[in-house]
Order: structure tokens, then C-alpha cells, then sequence
């Protein structure tokens, strides 16, 4: 998995904020537009792209978009 | 796998009923009015029929079942079969299913079961029920399935509240020799149980003084520990992964053409699920359709309801080819295909 891509990916869940800022180390629940429609965004990108199941816990003891990326890689197939 | 085929059953009429006060979802007390707006266009729910303290699910079901025996012209002593689907019944005991055959005037020669079970309740319960009349002993029978969920959820917690609508239904099963069979695929994970609960006042954890306590758990979601707790990433991932895999097995299992399948009738979570789950599975809009909007998720009950009122036209003449599928609390999901021909359908029913 390339976590460029990734980033790429998951800045794209975000409707105002340009993709350009962010990087793994985003600390993505700061962004004002972070809600828990963004999260289910999230979920559905990590379904949809990599067959991944994400919980609801890996949301929230998630902190950065590498932590995000990281519970992925452990559950790809 | 689960998998069942059940030949010489049929589904004969489907009736539905909900409660006559509406709520609407802009209008929510105490909700911020910019919020609700956005819930509602993520959710798709703009009203729902609440049932209030002094209707129970078991009374919505009656009457759906009162008018669909009329209907059907059916005579109550050729009913031997009653099978009650819900996740809230009259009480903890006795089961309300024989209460019903009661209530129904029905014959004591009449089986009777409960089945505590929610989202994929029409579909469990349908397998239930025409595995007793497979055999052609059992000829007429009745699948009341309903839930008033929004009893069990906290106004302070935005996200159930705004979700959940009350519902009752029956749909007549009858034992017609030939008739093209019904195909499951019926799973299970209870690892995810703790997704959807109601933690208290049952026996793992028994009713006390703490289990009324309010906690805010979340921005917006107040509840104490007999209200319903719903962790929505949890449900929301579920729903999207397992849904589509279900129909696919079954397809893949019977060998059966998606092109031929006339409706594909969801439970009904949220939109944004249900979209989700349509794209998945590449399903044109007119072949899959909602009851989201006036109704919220009626939990077990939203399949029938989404017959009843976004369908009832087609289905009510000639033959439709259609699956079904409910997925949510238990874990616990399951999908049907079946044929039907001719369905009796009466007007949606309002509980006075």
C-alpha cells in the first residue's frame, strides 16, 4: 500500500479543505469540517478502495491519518 | 452456509400499519436547526410516525393482520401458523405471539413463536415460518413482524432519535403446491453485539435505580442504560460490507440472474448506508426503493413498509421476481429471493 495514495485518498473525504495539506502526520479530528459524517466518509473509502472493514474504534483511537493507514495495512487481505 | 430452499410456499398479501402521530425532523426540540438539516439529508429522514406510550407493536401488527385476513377473505379457524418478529414485545414474558393468537381469534390448534429479532427479522422470520409449512400440514399462515424503537431511544440522543420511526406488519403465507421456492441466505456475528443494545433491564444486566441515570456519552448523545445505544461507525461499516456480500452469495448460490430480479427491497438504516449498498452492488434506483423518507427505519418492519408503499402497484399485479435483505442488531443479517404473483396489498394503515 503507498500512503501517498492513501493520503491523497482521504483528503479527498473532505469537501472545503484542498488535499495539498495533508500529510500522515494530519491530525485530521482538528479540522473544523471533521464530523461523524466525515468519519462514516471514511469508512466507506476504506471499503470501497481497499475491502478493509474499519470500527468505529479505529476511528476513535485513531489520532493521525498514518494511524488510519496503519489499522488498514493490519487488515488488508 | 446457511443456505435454505423452502418449495411450496407462497406469500399471498402483505399489509402494513403505523401509528397516526408524525414527527417531524425539523422540528425537533432542542436541536440546532442547521444540525437537523444536515442529519436529515444524510440520513433521508424527514418525518416518522411515533407510537407514544399507549400503543405497543403487538397493536399495529393486529390491526395489519385484521385488515389482511379481510382482504384475503381467508377464514381465521384455517390459520394454524403465527409467528411474532420483533425486538419490542408486550412482555419480557409471556411471548406476545400466542397473546396475539388470542387477541386475533385465532384456533388454539394455531403454533405460535417469537423470535427476538430486529433488522433482519422479515427475512429470519419468513425462513422460520415456511420451514413449518413446507411440508403442506401447516396451509395457512402469519408473519406479524414491527418494532417501536423509538420508545427505547433518548430525545437527547441525536443518533437514534432522529432515526427511528414505529411500524407493524403481517404478510399471509399459504401452502400452494408448485409454487417456485424461496431461497436464503440467513449469517450471524455476535462479536459485534454491543453495536446495537440496550444494556439494561434484562438479565445480564437487571433493571436497578443506576440504569436511569443520563450520561452524556457524546456531543449530542444523552441516554441512560435503558435506552437504546447505536454505535454508528460500527453499524455503518457492517451494513456496507456485509448487505451486498449477502445478495451476491445468494445470487452466486441459486444461480440467479440480477438482470431478472424485478425489486431489491433493503432494510432501510440511513440513505447514506442504503446509496452506499445500492452502488456496490450496481442497482439502477427504480429497482430498489426507499420508505426512508416519511418513515425512518422501522427496524424489522421496514421491508414490508417499503412494499406496502412504494410498491404495492406492481406488486399487486402479475409477477415479480424480488429480494429482500435486513441487516443490523445482533449482529445478525439474511437475504431472500422469491417470486410473487398477484399480491393483496391494502392501503397503508393508520392507527387511530
Amino acid at each position: 500500500m503507498d500512503i501517498e495514495k492513501f493520503v491523497q485518498e482521504f483528503a479527498n473525504q473532505f469537501d472545503m479543505v484542498p488535499a495539498e495539506e495533508f500529510t500522515p502526520e494530519t491530525h485530521f479530528k482538528e479540522n473544523e469540517e471533521w464530523d461523524s459524517m466525515t468519519a462514516l466518509s471514511i469508512i466507506a473509502m476504506a471499503d470501497d478502495s481497499y475491502n478493509v472493514r474499519l470500527t468505529g474504534d479505529d476511528i476513535r483511537t485513531s489520532v493521525t491519518v498514518q494511524d488510519i493507514f496503519d489499522i488498514v495495512v493490519s487488515k488488508v487481505k | 452456509m446457511a443456505f435454505l430452499e423452502i418449495r411450496n410456499v407462497a406469500i399471498k398479501g402483505v399489509a402494513a400499519c403505523v401509528p397516526a402521530t408524525v414527527e417531524e425532523n425539523a422540528a425537533i426540540p432542542n436541536h440546532d436547526a442547521a444540525n437537523l438539516q444536515k442529519l436529515i439529508k444524510t440520513t433521508g429522514v424527514e418525518r416518522r410516525h411515533i407510537a407514544g406510550n399507549n400503543i405497543c407493536t403487538s397493536d399495529l401488527c393486529l390491526q395489519a393482520a385484521e385488515k389482511l385476513i379481510a382482504d384475503l377473505g381467508w377464514d381465521k379457524n384455517e390459520i394454524d401458523g403465527l409467528i411474532f418478529a420483533t425486538q419490542s414485545p408486550d412482555y419480557i414474558l409471556p411471548a406476545t405471539s400466542a397473546i396475539l393468537q388470542h387477541r386475533l381469534g385465532l384456533s388454539e390448534n394455531c403454533l405460535t413463536l417469537d423470535l427476538s429479532i430486529g433488522c433482519s427479522g422479515y427475512v429470519y422470520g419468513m425462513s422460520t415460518l415456511a420451514s413449518y409449512m413446507q411440508g403442506g400440514m401447516v396451509k395457512k399462515a402469519l408473519l406479524l413482524v414491527g418494532d417501536t424503537i423509538s420508545k427505547m431511544c433518548s430525545p437527547t440522543d441525536q443518533s437514534t432519535y432522529p432515526l427511528f420511526g414505529d411500524c407493524g406488519t403481517c404478510t399471509a403465507l399459504e401452502y400452494v403446491d408448485g409454487a417456485e421456492s424461496i431461497k436464503f441466505h440467513l449469517a450471524s456475528d455476535g462479536s459485534g453485539y454491543k453495536a446495537i443494545i440496550v444494556n439494561d433491564g434484562g438479565y445480564r444486566n437487571p433493571f436497578s435505580e443506576l440504569s436511569l441515570m443520563p450520561a452524556q456519552v457524546d456531543t449530542g448523545i444523552n441516554r441512560n442504560n435503558l435506552q437504546l445505544a447505536l454505535d454508528g461507525m460500527d453499524v455503518f461499516s457492517f451494513g456496507i460490507s456485509k448487505a451486498p456480500e449477502s445478495v451476491n452469495q445468494l445470487l452466486s448460490k441459486f444461480d440467479i440472474d440480477k438482470e431478472k430480479v424485478d425489486y431489491f427491497f433493503f432494510h432501510q438504516a440511513n440513505l447514506m448506508m442504503n446509496e452506499r449498498i445500492r452502488k456496490k452492488l450496481q442497482l439502477t434506483e427504480d429497482k430498489v426503493p426507499y420508505s426512508l423518507k416519511n418513515f425512518g427505519n422501522t427496524s424489522s418492519a421496514t421491508i414490508p413498509l417499503t412494499m406496502v408503499t412504494q410498491a404495492a402497484g406492481n406488486l399487486q399485479n402479475g409477477t415479480n421476481n424480488i429480494i429482500a435483505c435486513g441487516f443490523g442488531v445482533g449482529l445478525s443479517w439474511a437475504t431472500m429471493y422469491c417470486q410473487t404473483r398477484n399480491l393483496t396489498i391494502p392501503a397503508l394503515i393508520t392507527y387511530e
